[in-house]
């Protein structure tokens, strides 16, 4: 059986079932009245026939419960739009031999995790000379020079080292904020940069959980990954955006 | 009996560099002090409370005193001649100094050796006040009766204290033993203990005296209830490592996260200003009766969790070492260390096995602090799941004290109130079901596991030699440590250090030292 593109749906064990695993907790003590309040809550979400198949006490009036349902909307995959960095990316050796054939020289990368954050994994992932999941970080590539200049890095900072460095491309990590206050700290670098003249001389990217290319757009900046990026992809789009942007001033 | 064929000989060869290494950090530390350790002994005799413009008063009084260039004989001598003086209690003089009414150094100069008389007894007294806690933990530990370990340890990070209650009293509920209340990021490198109760934070909740006493009360009332002893747990690190530890030790706080080296290399605070006040931090720490957890998982999150397994034995080695010189006891420290490998190796399981097992050995009296996977969770909650019960048997069947329950949704957020209650429930399904395996296993002699072991203490032995032949400062400017670089001078807050004069006077740390019995208690060789 073939899914009926225009009408899509959850599919559990048959085609069009709608199935929708859910898990939620409630302020209300663990009983009958806590299973139905999560039925009635999922009916408005949209799924028919919901089960609470788990509720659990979890102490000082609150409720854990597992539910399952059958989705009634259906999505129109064939009208769907999703803004990406380019598709295909390169290896590492396909991405120095790029430098050094399209840009004739080394590339300057700086990288940090700014404002308050302190977690470095996105950007060590990325920056570091061991890289992460069996690809190598920039660190390690011949054709750039990468500076990984750690946590909490104030925005600042980060320019007059741009401005030092004479960086070519600025990577910021976002990873654990509260109540959205990596936004205004991504588009104050954006600011920053415009007002010493300097953004459109580089490349400059986001990264972290919460980011998606969309938005890195919205902020300002010319591309946004999400989790589980590898070193390739961001430095397929450098090294792509670098040689458009030359293309374009010739 | 060693289930790992350990030679002891490299064990005390370890041991006697980490040791050597220790002396040479004790010898630079006791020549200094911070603006940081002397705002704590303001704090501990009795000065609280902020200024008008919400600028705590132990820094303002430290500023005023380092404004007229007088720090380097110490903060108590000025202060306290002004109490004699005017008659006052230490806070009123600090009011009094923050409201420009008083300069201390413009006034009378009573005799040393009233000074002194006066000094110690306040001092004595905020000793006293700190027992007081430290046997009422003991009473109701008694009363109680502890928990088996692994302790249930979880984190709670909503921002707001109040909040951070509600989810604190249903973790206890839950079966937590240790409740952590994570700070609000960047915290540790503010120059300045903030304060008075708190509801808005980043990625976790300020530290402050305040929010330390409310937890305490919500966890004393729930624990009352439940008739267990729920454990506080709070961070003392970053710039104002000892004040954290004097706060938690008027509000009874029997956990604290307390390295020696984490904030050099993941804070980028300056090596000095870190050694000079992880020492004192861990004198009160010692005298509270906290038990300290050290961070050498945060290295694997840099470095990589087989390779560099030796790097976390050696630091384990140094923190023991470094701890001691402060007055810790075996039973206070929780060395740490990580479940960090990664989930696609072929029998990581057995080289997490053998690096758990190997600082149980060790370190067979340390309360060890085990960390969950967090480099290689993915977002893929139900992956997680099991990943933390691989942890999770590891932690049992190997011994260890304290076990940081891992979150299904690391890597996504900070823990939803049900995330919690999965984990602990899944913890005590293993710990419950594999009680006492760790007793039924040996491992065979020439196998995987204890080959492991062995080399990774060789390594670490080695690596401890080289260490000490170029000297600690020399490692951590070399990146031995989570592939981390720091120099002596650069990183924050190298301009709070000073040499201590030669008529530095600082009655609380001659009476810890006292308390201790370390060096130096005595009236005059401090």
């Amino acid at each position: 059986m073939k899914p009926d593109l225009a009408r899509i749906r959850p599919y559990g064990d048959a085609m069009d079932d709608g199935i929708v695993q859910l898990s939620f907790s409630l302020p209300l003590p663990c009983g009958e009245e806590a299973k139905e309040a999560a039925r009635q809550l999922a009916a408005q979400m949209g799924l028919s026939e919901p089960q609470v198949v788990h509720a659990q006490d979890l102490g000082e009036g609150f409720t854990f419960l597992v539910l399952y349902g059958n989705s009634r909307h259906t999505v129109d995959a064939t009208k769907i739009r999703v803004v990406k960095p380019s598709t295909e990316h390169m290896g590492f050796d396909e991405i120095n031999q790029f430098i050094r054939d399209k840009i004739g020289r080394t590339i300057v990368v700086l990288g940090a995790c700014t404002g308050t954050d302190a977690h470095t994994v996105g950007i060590d992932a990325i920056m570091n000379m061991k890289g992460y999941a069996g690809e190598y970080g920039l660190e390690r590539y011949p054709m750039i020079e990468a500076h990984n200049l750690g946590a909490q890095v104030d925005n600042e900072d980060l320019l007059a080292k741009a401005i030092e460095l004479n960086a070519d491309a600025i990577l910021v990590s976002q990873v654990v904020t509260q109540k959205d206050v990596h936004l205004p700290n991504l588009t104050r670098l954006v600011d920053l940069l415009e007002a010493e003249g300097i953004r459109s001389k580089v490349v400059l990217v986001c990264g972290g959980p919460r980011i998606s290319h969309e938005l890195a757009l919205e902020l300002g900046y010319d591309a946004g990954f999400g989790p589980g990026t590898l070193a390739p992809e961001v430095a397929t789009f450098i090294v792509q955006e670098m040689v458009e942007r030359m293309r374009k001033t010739v | 009996m060693s289930k790992l064929q350990l030679d002891p000989e490299v064990i005390a060869r370890a041991r006697r560099a980490a040791a050597a290494i220790a002396d040479e950090a004790a010898r630079f530390i006791e020549k200094r002090s911070t603006v940081a350790i002397e705002r704590t002994v303001l704090r501990l005799l009795g000065l609280d409370g902020v200024d008008a413009d919400g600028v705590p008063l132990p820094n303002v009084v430290i500023e005023h005193v380092q404004a007229q260039g007088r720090l380097a004989e110490g903060v108590v001598r000025p202060v306290v001649n002004a109490v004699l003086q005017t008659g006052w209690s230490v806070q009123t003089v600090g009011e009094a100094v923050a409201a420009g009414n008083l300069n201390l150094f413009a006034i009378e100069q009573a005799p040393e050796k009233e000074i002194r008389t006066r000094a110690e007894e306040l001092a004595r007294e905020a000793l006293n006040r700190i027992r007081r806690n430290r046997e009422r933990r003991d009473e109701l530990l008694a009363a109680y009766g502890d928990q088996p370990k692994p302790y249930v340890y979880v984190i709670v990070a909503t921002g707001n204290i109040y909040e951070d209650v509600v989810q604190a009293r249903a973790a206890a509920r839950q079966g937590a033993d240790i409740i952590a209340v994570i700070r609000s990021t960047g915290q540790s490198l503010l120059d300045y203990v903030p304060f008075g109760p708190t509801t808005e934070g980043f990625g976790g909740t300020f530290a402050t005296q305040a929010n330390f006493q409310i937890m305490r009360q919500a966890l004393d009332q729930v624990g009352a209830e439940l008739g267990r002893y729920i454990r506080l747990c709070n961070y003392c690190s970053g710039l104002c490592m000892p004040e954290i530890a004097a706060m938690g030790a008027f509000e009874r706080l029997d956990v604290m996260l307390n390295d020696a080296l984490y904030g050099i290399l993941f804070r980028d605070i300056n090596m000095q200003r870190t050694l000079v006040d992880q020492n004192f931090s861990r004198m009160i720490n010692a005298c509270a009766g906290v038990i300290i957890n050290t961070g050498e998982d945060n290295y694997l999150t840099t470095a990589d969790a087989v390779e560099a397994a030796h790097t976390v034995l050696a630091s384990q080695f140094i923190n023991e070492q470094l701890a001691l010189s402060a007055g810790l006891k075996e039973e206070q420290m929780g060395l740490g260390h990580a479940f960090e490998m990664n989930p696609e190796i072929e029998d990581g399981f057995l080289l997490e096995i053998a690096q758990a097992q190997l600082a149980r050995e060790i370190f067979p009296n340390a309360p060890l602090k085990y960390m969950p996977p967090t480099k290689h969770m993915t977002g893929n909650i139900f992956r997680g799941h099991v990943q933390d019960t691989l942890f999770n048997l590891a932690g049992i069947m190997t011994g260890q004290g304290i076990q940081l329950l891992g979150m299904m949704t690391e890597a996504i957020h900070t823990p939803l109130i049900h995330e919690r209650q999965l984990a602990i429930e899944a913890a005590r399904y293993v710990f419950n079901n594999a009680r006492h395996l760790a007793g039924e296993i040996e491992f065979k002699a020439d196998g995987m596991i204890a080959r492991r072991a062995q080399q990774v203490l060789e390594q670490a032995a080695d690596l401890l030699e080289e260490i000490e032949a170029i000297g600690l400062f020399q490692a951590l400017s070399k990146g031995i440590f989570a592939d981390v670089k720091r120099s002596m001078t650069g990183g924050k807050g190298l301009d709070g250090v000073f040499e201590r004069a030669d008529t530095y006077f600082n009655p609380i740390e001659t009476l810890l030292r006292q308390e201790l019995n370390l060096p130096g208690g005595k009236e005059g060789d401090a």
